[in-house]
């Protein structure tokens, strides 16, 4: 790959990604991703090479859809055992900051 | 010099332990005691675990002992020690991902591979390092620091199972679990000189492994013999309520053929991983790949070469896939139901402070690769296109079964490597895992068997590939080159 070539992937849109991705990065961390992810980037591109018109995706390997079982009670996991894993919990919840407010 | 601690089955291999306990020659006790003062003495040089489960497993072993005494059945892994990659939800055991965003957490329920073992009187021994989130190949990823090849501690173990190959290789137990999502199993098995098993995708519950790609991820055993890894694979194997992705059939026998030999079977070299297609792949790896062939073919198989051709565009399409399933599965991680929780003025000022300290930078790396895949404008020329060559890798696949039984090929590119040697670029880390992604993106079941050593005296794994729920002729086959390696050893003295 030339030097010249057009960059795959923009430092804006690292930048933008990392905020859909809930991720605050360093001015250097979108430096070093802009390059590292478009090189991963670039390497897709070989994907075009292929003639795909016509064939179908592939989800899952099995292909199983809509496996159910019997609407029954059964044992869960412990509530007190799940809660006291948490962060923070405040009468059989869990407690986060407030959704609104600063910085919102 | 390089050090070398290596001692696999350093105490015997799982069927051993299993019938000498069974048998009241030696108890689990005894049995878990050897194991854990042999960790005690070596695990500072190769950190195989991020936590060690010494009371837990001491209590659990003393249970063996108390069934075998009132004249129970104790099970086909009585006293056997196991270690559990860090990805497997252990109830009341921390269970990490190797992530600092999980650190401490304690889940609160078991997962069902590991359920299977204990009911069988498999005792855990400890949680094993990986690549964050099992993210890599070197299991240098880790928040906890890397784990050392047993073989040579100044490599790598490979990834991102590291720690279940590290833990097997040096004799810390007979056997561990790892998962394998594009090679986290057979790579490093092939860098350990362990037996490590990818089986077909849904063989195996994933109930209670912590998402990665989920239509990608399988869990599967590292041991010292063939043997071993079809015990494993029966008692982890078969359909599973809680999972209702696992494929709806019990598990597949897969100890049946073992002694059958090779007599007749048709054999594929891959033709694009036996050298000049795929690059990369070092000479020493593609003449143990020839003699293992050779090995087949001296007993009594067919063997031809056969061409996968999409299989080169496995590499682009898996780093299509696999973070973005990821960065879906890991939305998860948010700092409101457990593990690390940084400070934010309000909540999606936290979720991001938390996820921002949480994450190291490769699993920040697929997250991102994963939102830019799937976000508008670029899901069809990314990610949907990586799904459609996944058909076209398998139909590729299904057409090179209609001619062979098995397939053949390397399993690593190469050797162990230097630690810190790949760590700088990550798409020369993500080739390690050219010959192994391919099985993920098709489903079809795949394993790495030791197959003799490289110019530099460390391991080579060969890579036995087959049809999907094809578990018993990969065993079989896989076994046969056991018992050639075996017969070469002993005809030239031993090595």
């Amino acid at each position: 790959m030339a030097d010249t070539d057009p960059q795959p992937l923009s430092r804006d849109e690292v930048a933008h990604v990392a905020k859909l991705a809930l991720l605050d990065l360093t001015d250097e961390e979108i430096d070093l991703f802009t390059v590292q992810l478009g090189s991963v980037i670039e390497t897709a591109h070989d994907m075009n090479n292929l003639d795909l018109e016509g064939v179908e995706a592939t989800h899952h390997p099995l292909g199983l859809t809509n496996v159910t079982r019997d609407d029954v009670v059964r044992p869960s996991v412990d509530r007190d055992e799940v809660l006291s894993q948490a962060p923070e919990v405040e009468e059989d919840r869990f407690k986060v900051p407030p959704a609104l407010g600063e910085d919102s | 010099m390089s050090e070398n601690v290596a001692h696999p089955a350093a105490f015997g291999d799982a069927a051993a332990i299993a019938s000498s306990v069974a048998a009241g020659e030696r108890t689990a006790s005894a049995v878990v005691d050897e194991h854990l003062a042999r960790i005690d003495e070596h695990e500072d040089a190769v950190h195989a675990f991020n936590t060690l489960m010494a009371d837990e497993a001491r209590a659990a072993a003393a249970a063996v002992d108390e069934r075998i005494a009132a004249g129970e059945t104790p099970g086909r892994l009585a006293g056997v020690p196991v270690a559990l990659k860090d990805n497997m939800c252990t109830r009341g055991v921390a269970t990490t991902c190797s992530s600092k965003i999980l650190e401490g957490w304690k889940p609160p329920y078991t997962a069902t591979v590991i359920d299977r073992l204990v009911a069988e009187g498999a005792i855990p021994v400890g949680k094993t390092n990986l690549d964050e989130f099992a993210m890599g190949s070197s299991t240098e990823n880790s928040a906890f620091g890397a784990t050392k090849n047993p073989y040579d501690l100044d490599k790598v173990p490979g990834g991102s199972s590291g720690g279940s190959a590290a833990a097997v290789a040096a004799g810390f137990a007979p056997v561990s679990l790892g998962s394998d999502t594009g090679g986290s199993i057979r790579q490093p098995a092939s860098l350990c000189g362990v037996v490590g098993v990818k089986p077909t995708y849904g063989a195996v519950s994933r109930y209670g492994l912590i998402a990665f790609a989920s239509s990608l991820d399988q869990i599967g055993p590292f041991t010292t013999s063939v043997a071993d890894a079809a015990l494993m694979y029966e008692v982890i194997a078969g359909d599973d309520p809680m999972d209702s992705t696992a494929a709806p059939q019990p598990a597949l026998p897969v100890s049946s053929k073992l002694g059958a030999g090779v007599d007749g079977l048709r054999v594929g070299i891959i033709t694009e991983m036996a050298g000049d297609v795929i690059e990369g792949i070092s000479a020493d790896v593609l003449a143990r790949l020839r003699a293992a062939a050779d090995a087949l073919a001296a007993a009594g198989a067919t063997v031809d070469e056969v061409s996968v051709p999409s299989t080169v565009y496995g590499l682009p399409a898996y780093y299509m896939v696999a973070p973005a399933e990821a960065s879906s599965n890991l939305a998860r991680f948010d700092g409101v139901r457990y593990g690390l929780r940084a400070d934010g003025t309000n909540t999606a000022a936290m979720n991001t402070a938390s996820r921002t300290a949480g994450f190291g930078a490769e699993v920040k790396r697929r997250i991102m690769l994963g939102t830019y895949a799937l976000s508008a404008g670029y899901r069809d020329a990314f990610y949907g296109k990586a799904q459609q060559i996944r058909t076209r890798i398998t139909e590729d696949f299904d057409r090179a079964y209609e001619s062979f039984d098995v397939l053949l090929s390397p399993a690593s590119p190469s050797t162990a490597f230097a630690l810190g040697d790949k760590t700088a670029d990550p798409l020369t880390m993500y080739l390690n895992d050219v010959c192994t992604i391919p099985s993920n993106l098709s489903g079809h079941p795949a394993m790495s068997v030791p197959f003799g050593v490289g110019d530099d005296g460390l391991p080579i794994g060969v890579q036995v590939l087959a049809p999907m729920m094809g578990e018993v002729v990969m065993f079989q086959v896989a076994a046969a080159l056991e018992q050639a390696m075996a017969s070469d050893a002993a005809s030239v003295g031993g090595a």
